[in-house]
């Protein structure tokens, strides 16, 4: 039985461009108000909030950088906030924690999801499925997806070191010792985050188009000629834009050192600049401190910023 | 009519967003009314002063028998001062949590009657966050002044100042795992009170394997450095200058502790695979029979039965290793800057009634004996003379615990010694010496500790 044939609906045309409307052209100014009533609501709702809860903390943080506060009283410290900060041994060793992390984080979490994504695209079956088999980790909660590192990790019961045991390979510290403490909380960022980023890079890579494989493919080129001359020149503003967006992350890096290896780790071998914040501010009583390395991070993550709208901009174009 | 609606609602709903993102929670309104309000502040409230109080760390719903405990008590308080109301607030984990704490104190959102650590009395007062109460707490407002401990309320007071009323109070000493040492053929009526015997009984306990330790550390969150501070103390070291200005750990009682740790992870493996630990982490080994001993106060056994599972009878403590001195603190509460006079006056007579009294409150013995909460733990323990004598007699005749498992521990007191300056600091710092003995092998103790110093000295300049 066929469905019924509907009779087809006229073609609605698009709605006439409204005229601008916010001057009083057309009538009183009570008039206007009257009729943007509720769309100032919503404004001025989000613009207070945003007030409240953005823009006030940055200017007071602004501010902070620049005070003391002692016995009570406030007062102006000059540049003395950033000189301590400068002075604190913990903040240069912070900031090489910090390049540490996002240098292995870019070798890491950049190349292996761009890894995946390009054998998930070779994919004919099944996408959606290997799809969300990646996206899944994203989807737990970051506390549940540490803890479970955190469990793996372990030296006398985790399951990596029983893992190297059926291969007769000697039990490994992980977390608890200097030189693999940040490479092992690289790792578990990588898998906690990776499914994002395999995403973008497959919607990207399916953008391609594929009569140029085809061109590579009867110029015999195999699959890494592919990748080099095809799939990275056609996805090269994405990768830039990650590349860029993943710097600006990795900087910022707090949640999975904090709870992987209680922020500090062995000797101080996982305190990133974030946590440095962190425990100046609530540790130590020291706002002078957190916002003054807050206004150092700012200015560093602000130039990377500006390259990034740049490089959106290109994108756009 | 429906889109005249749909603005009201908007336009209200934008209102009540700009009330709910300027007001603040806080209620200052000055206090009381009443007769007291011009009286002479030394004297205790009147009565009739009409007055309502926010007050910190009441026990949450799921403590239940220390919930009902607070209800009755103050029920009973507002017998006599039927015009003061008492508005609890209660948290679901620690009283105190730093992070939280620091933030309400920067935002002046703590309630009235505010609960804190000794240690945090710096903090509170940079901030200008508590009230001077020297002139409102005499032997009139609170009869068991005299018996107070003065190390207990000096650790309150700045430039003679007080500015808290304690709670309770803590000295450390070695907790130990009664179960295991037996099994490992030790005296558990006679824990180890040297490094030594410490470490003798520690390799017994591991050897009797299944992934038990003899002794723990923290080393994560601070705790490392403090019960580094608490080890130093415990053989006569300190961790800085009488002035305060200097770090002095660095020398050869800092090496002691650094080098025996290190020795007793990695020579004796006594110590477990399993290093940055913080608090809580070796409560839950030794309540699991995992662990022998390590450096605790009394109340973790609380936290051990209560949180737990755990089973009194399970623990005993003696002093603390060495004993030359050990780490005391405590909590107290404050009040907050600017509450009017009959506001501190009324917190004042709750905090007496509530924790200041004895035979009362938290010192009801025989009312908590009956609510089945742990009777015979030896702190807190902040009198002194007769009134100290009878009421450990009431712990004692009112126990709901083996009490001659902690004998050693009474029967050794030693002297209590107050945290270092900056103690979270120095603690932050000097978990990098805990940490890196106990997680490398190949640690360099005199690197560690000699670049610790340089960092608490920085610290240290910077006060």
């Amino acid at each position: 039985m066929s469905a019924p044939t509907l009779p087809a609906k006229p073609r609605q045309s698009a709605p006439p461009a409204r005229k601008h409307q916010l001057t009083p052209r057309d009538g009183s100014l009570t008039r206007t108000v009257k009729r943007h009533l509720s769309a100032h609501g919503f404004l001025i709702g989000a613009v207070l909030c945003f007030s409240f809860f953005s823009w006030y903390p940055m200017v007071r943080e602004f501010l902070l950088a620049f005070q003391k506060t002692k016995d009570g009283r406030t007062t102006w410290a000059g540049w003395s906030n950033l000189t301590y900060v400068f002075n604190d041994p913990a903040f240069w060793q912070a900031w090489r924690n910090t390049l540490l992390f996002t240098a292995l984080a870019l070798l890491l979490g950049f190349a292996v999801p761009f890894l995946i994504a390009v054998l998930l695209n070779e994919f004919r079956h099944g996408q959606g499925y290997l799809r969300m088999l990646v996206y899944l980790p994203v989807m737990l909660p970051p506390v549940a997806s540490v803890l479970l590192f955190k469990y793996f990790y372990d030296p006398g019961y985790g399951l990596f070191n029983r893992i190297l045991g059926v291969f007769g390979i000697p039990e490994q510290q992980w977390l608890q010792s200097t030189d693999t403490a940040m490479l092992s909380v690289v790792i578990a960022a990588t898998w906690m985050n990776m499914g994002g980023a395999t995403l973008i890079y497959l919607a990207s890579l399916q953008g391609v188009p594929g009569e140029l494989y085809e061109a590579a493919e009867l110029d015999g080129a195999g699959l890494w000629r592919k990748i080099w001359h095809v799939t990275i020149p056609q996805t090269r503003l994405i990768l830039s834009l990650m590349f860029l967006m993943q710097i600006i992350a990795t900087m910022q890096v707090f949640t999975e050192p904090f709870l992987l290896t209680n922020g500090a780790g062995p000797e101080g071998s996982t305190t990133t600049v974030v946590y440095l914040i962190y425990q100046y501010a609530f540790n130590f009583n020291n706002y002078g401190g957190a916002a003054a390395l807050g206004l150092v991070l700012l200015v560093l993550l602000a130039a990377f910023s500006a390259v990034y709208v740049r490089l959106s901009r290109a994108s756009d174009d | 009519m429906r889109s005249t609606s749909v603005k009201v609602v908007v336009t209200a709903f934008a209102l009540a967003s700009l009330a709910a993102c300027g007001t603040s929670s806080s209620d200052d309104d000055g206090g009381g009314t009443g007769a007291g309000s011009k009286a002479d502040i030394s004297a205790p409230l009147d009565p009739k002063t009409k007055v309502s109080l926010t007050i910190d760390c009441m026990p949450p719903k799921a403590k239940a028998a220390e919930r009902r405990q607070w209800n009755e008590d103050v029920k009973a308080f507002n017998k006599k001062y039927p015009n003061v109301t008492i508005d609890g607030k209660s948290t679901a984990g620690q009283c105190e949590e730093p992070a939280r704490f620091t933030a309400a104190l920067k935002a002046k959102s703590q309630p009235d009657v505010f609960y804190t650590y000794f240690t945090d009395l710096q903090q509170v007062l940079d901030n200008n966050c508590a009230e001077d109460i020297t002139p409102y707490v005499t032997k009139k407002t609170v009869p068991a002044l005299d018996s107070i401990d003065p190390n207990v309320l000096a650790a309150l007071k700045k430039d003679s100042k007080l500015y808290g009323l304690p709670t309770s109070n803590y000295t450390m000493g070695l907790l130990i795992n009664r179960k295991l040492f037996k099994q490992a053929g030790l005296d558990p009526d006679k824990p180890p009170t040297t490094w030594a015997e410490v470490r003798t009984a520690a390799k017994k306990i591991a050897g009797l394997g299944n992934g038990i330790s003899g002794y723990g550390e923290y080393s994560a969150e601070n705790t490392g450095g403090w019960h580094f501070t608490a080890t130093m103390y415990g053989l006569g070291g300190d961790v800085v200058t009488p002035d305060g200005k200097k770090a002095a750990f660095n020398d050869a009682t800092g090496k002691q502790v650094a080098k025996q740790l290190h020795d007793m992870r990695w020579k004796d493996n006594s110590m477990g695979k399993t290093q940055l630990l913080k608090w809580g982490d070796l409560q839950k080994q030794i309540a699991s029979d995992k662990l022998g001993m390590f450096l605790a106060a009394p109340d973790d056994v609380t936290y051990m039965v209560q949180q737990l599972g755990a089973d009194y009878a399970n623990f005993g403590m003696g002093p603390i290793p060495g004993g030359k001195a050990t780490l005391f603190g405590g909590n107290d509460y404050m009040i907050k800057k600017g509450s009017s006079p009959d506001k501190i006056k009324a917190a004042i007579a709750w905090l007496n009634f509530k924790t200041l009294t004895p035979a009362k409150g938290q010192f009801d013995w025989p009312r908590t004996k009956e609510d089945k909460l742990p009777v015979g733990l030896p702190q807190p323990n902040f009198f002194t003379g007769t009134v100290k004598t009878d009421d450990l007699q009431s712990r004692t005749d009112n126990a709901t615990m083996p009490v001659r498992n902690f004998e050693p521990f009474m029967a050794n007191p030693v002297r209590g010694k107050a945290e270092p300056p900056k103690a979270q600091e120095v603690y932050k710092v000097l978990d990098n010496v805990m940490s890196g003995v106990l997680t490398n092998k190949n640690a360099d103790v005199d690197k560690l500790l000699s670049s610790a110093e340089q960092q608490v000295n920085q610290v240290l300049a910077n006060q």
